[in-house]
């Protein structure tokens, strides 16, 4: 899925992004690899959710450049199109859609047409059927398929919408604290769900948990005050002595 | 998920549905003959001031099935849905005008008797065409449709949700109040379009006509009832759920929000529109005062004292609050009523913010509940 010619499949440069004078961004740079997972930890007011914002197309930056796949300018397009050029996004607080059942939520995040008439007279064939199954099986929401999701467990509703993620078929992931709230057993769960996925997508993981950041074991961004504070492993990051003195030391 | 066409899913899985087809389909024949076979002293003849009454009733019924759509379905509250309904009855109106001919006070063959009034010489532009009933009916669609993709296009494109969205349908209607009163708009002003006499050569005041209009008004209301089964069924109608419960998600998902939301707030609008459009020749008359803000605040409240959400329930609402209206304001309550209906609203927010049909579910959900207690248990002897 992902081509070998992409060099970077997600590239910001110079990222600038303020709010009545507050920088939430600043030059901020980042370059996300084809099929790369991405840890991006910081404390609070880092810019980590702005940086979603900018990338998924729900916020402009005042400057710099976001391209995805080398080439294309995101910050041209809305929200539905970046979606649709395969740029998919978990929020922090779970949000599927409550009134309907497991299957339809993942239905209608199935990739796909999305215009208002082909969905007026769409139906579902075998293979999108099959489809469906296979991410109730990789989510293990099989026997709860027909519930509301509003009955769903927390962990249970990150799930779906981690499925409802991967049914779209993105190149990128953005996952925003999907720890948040888990027990320690979901924790787990929810970092091997990750790791597998990252084996066909390109990820950036969004998160404060730092025994699941260890889980995820793969390189490691830290933001502060909207701009790159230190890269590498965690073992790295967390022996950098600015690194302890503004998120880890607290 | 099924591939049977939409009327006999309806028909087959549907209760409710089920239902409402079944008592629409015995109003539509027994209403006729009792009214037009049955002798006037008989005690079941149905007097015709009484199918116009009814008529009224499904009229009101089609526009809270059109408001529910998009405040049920899609969570988009109008509060200028009126403006789509008057507009619909002003384009019929200006065709029955038409109809009058030189019969109208002044005799003028080509002039409507208020446009003499006010010595106008010629017929202004926007009049010409009506004489044509394809035309009219043709324009009972355009107008309110092209009004509601105009307004949609704009207010969705800005994202203008919530609240804020309410209260600009409201000044909406509100304007087009204002702008209709005028005399010099060419819409008969404050006193509005009257003194009807036919319908494609009927005489709307004999029994026959009033009987059709009737039945062409119940056979609409079902048309329209299929037609907002149809799309909430569809996946389109899971992706107004999803816009009602999440706006965001939903175009995170990829799906183009102001696309869904102008969609069905057009069909709405043309929903309204024709229930304006049977409206007219029914009761008779259009003026200005169907663009009242208060008019389009009445259908909000139907559709909550029916049932949001459920479009049987916005006729429910709609029959059910109309019915008591018209008990209550002919009686010593004439004074109240509008205390009764806010007392209404209220009551229903509060206590059943499912509606009327909320408390029927209520009772089906306990009646299930109280059979599955009585199955008794083989293991566990007696259960709960």
């Amino acid at each position: 899925m992902v081509e070998t010619k992409v060099q970077s499949i997600l590239y910001l440069n110079g990222v600038t992004k303020s709010f009545d004078g507050f920088k939430a961004i600043n030059n901020l740079s980042l370059d996300i690899r084809p099929g790369e997972l991405r840890a991006i930890i910081g404390p609070n007011g880092a810019g980590k959710s702005t940086m979603m914002d900018i990338i998924t197309g729900k916020t402009k930056p005042d400057e710099g450049e976001v391209k995805f796949r080398d080439v294309i300018d995101l910050t041209k397009h809305d929200e539905a199109e970046i979606a649709n050029m395969g740029i998919g996004r978990k929020f922090q607080k779970p949000t599927v859609i409550e009134s309907l059942s497991v299957w339809e939520n993942l239905e209608l995040a199935l990739a796909g047409h999305r215009n208002v008439f082909q969905t007026l007279f769409f139906k579902l064939d075998k293979a999108q059927i099959e489809r469906i199954e296979e991410i109730l099986l990789l989510i293990g929401l099989q026997e709860r398929r027909a519930e509301q999701a509003r009955n769903l467990s927390h962990g249970q509703k990150q799930w779906l919408e981690i499925g409802m993620l991967i049914i779209q078929d993105p190149e990128l992931l953005l996952v925003d604290e999907p720890a948040a709230g888990m027990t320690d057993y979901e924790t787990m769960e929810t970092a091997k769900l990750l790791k597998s996925i990252s084996e066909n997508h390109s990820v950036i993981v969004v998160e404060h948990d730092m025994d699941f950041i260890r889980a995820l074991d793969t390189k490691v961004t830290v933001l502060h005050e909207g701009s790159v504070l230190a890269e590498g492993t965690l073992d790295v990051v967390s022996s950098n002595p600015r690194v302890i003195e503004v998120y880890l030391g607290r | 998920m099924s591939r049977k066409p939409i009327l006999q899913l309806l028909l087959t899985n549907d209760k409710a549905s089920r239902w409402l087809f079944i008592v629409m389909g015995v109003l539509g024949v027994l209403v006729p003959i009792l009214n037009l076979a049955v002798p006037a002293d008989s005690a079941f003849h149905v007097p015709t001031y009484m199918v116009t009454l009814i008529g009224k009733y499904l009229c009101f019924a089609m526009l809270a099935l059109a408001l529910d759509l998009i405040w049920g379905y899609c969570g988009i509250l109008s509060l200028g849905h009126g403006a789509f309904f008057a507009l619909g009855g002003y384009a019929m109106g200006m065709y029955l005008m038409r109809q009058i001919g030189d019969r109208g006070v002044y005799g003028n063959p080509v002039l409507p008797d208020f446009m003499v009034f006010l010595n106008w010489q010629e017929l202004p532009w926007y009049w010409y065409g009506f004489d044509n009933f394809g035309f009219a009916l043709l324009m009972v669609f355009l107008a309110p449709g092209l009004l509601a993709f105009l307004f949609g296009w704009l207010a969705f494109r800005s994202r203008v949700t919530g609240v804020y969205l309410s209260i600009i349908t409201q000044a909406l209607t509100y304007a087009l109040m204002l702008a209709f009163f005028r005399n010099d708009m060419g819409f008969g002003g404050n006193n509005g379009l009257t003194d009807f006499k036919d319908i494609l050569g009927f005489d709307l005041q004999a029994d026959s006509t009033r009987v059709s209009l009737f039945v062409i008004t119940l056979l609409c209301l079902a048309g329209a009832y299929i037609l907002c089964q149809y799309i909430t069924r569809s996946k389109a109608g899971r992706v107004l759920i999803s816009i009602r419960d999440a706006e965001s998600r939903t175009r995170f998902i990829g799906y183009k929000v102001e696309h869904y939301k102008l969609f069905v707030f057009v069909v709405s609008s043309l929903i309204a529109g024709l229930a304006g459009a049977l409206y007219v020749p029914q009761i008779g008359i259009i003026n200005p005062s169907e663009f009242n803000p208060l008019n389009s605040i009445e259908i909000v409240i139907w559709v909550a004292i029916g049932g949001r959400g459920t479009l049987y329930g916005a006729i429910i609402g709609a029959i059910l609050v109309n019915y008591a209206k018209t008990t209550f304001t002919s009686g010593v309550f004439a004074e109240y009523w509008l205390f009764i209906l806010g007392a209404l609203f209220v009551i229903t927010t509060i206590y059943l913010p499912r509606g009327v049909v909320g408390i029927l579910d209520g009772y089906r959900a306990r009646k299930k509940a109280d059979q599955a207690a009585a199955t008794p248990v083989p293991q566990t002897a007696g259960g709960k």
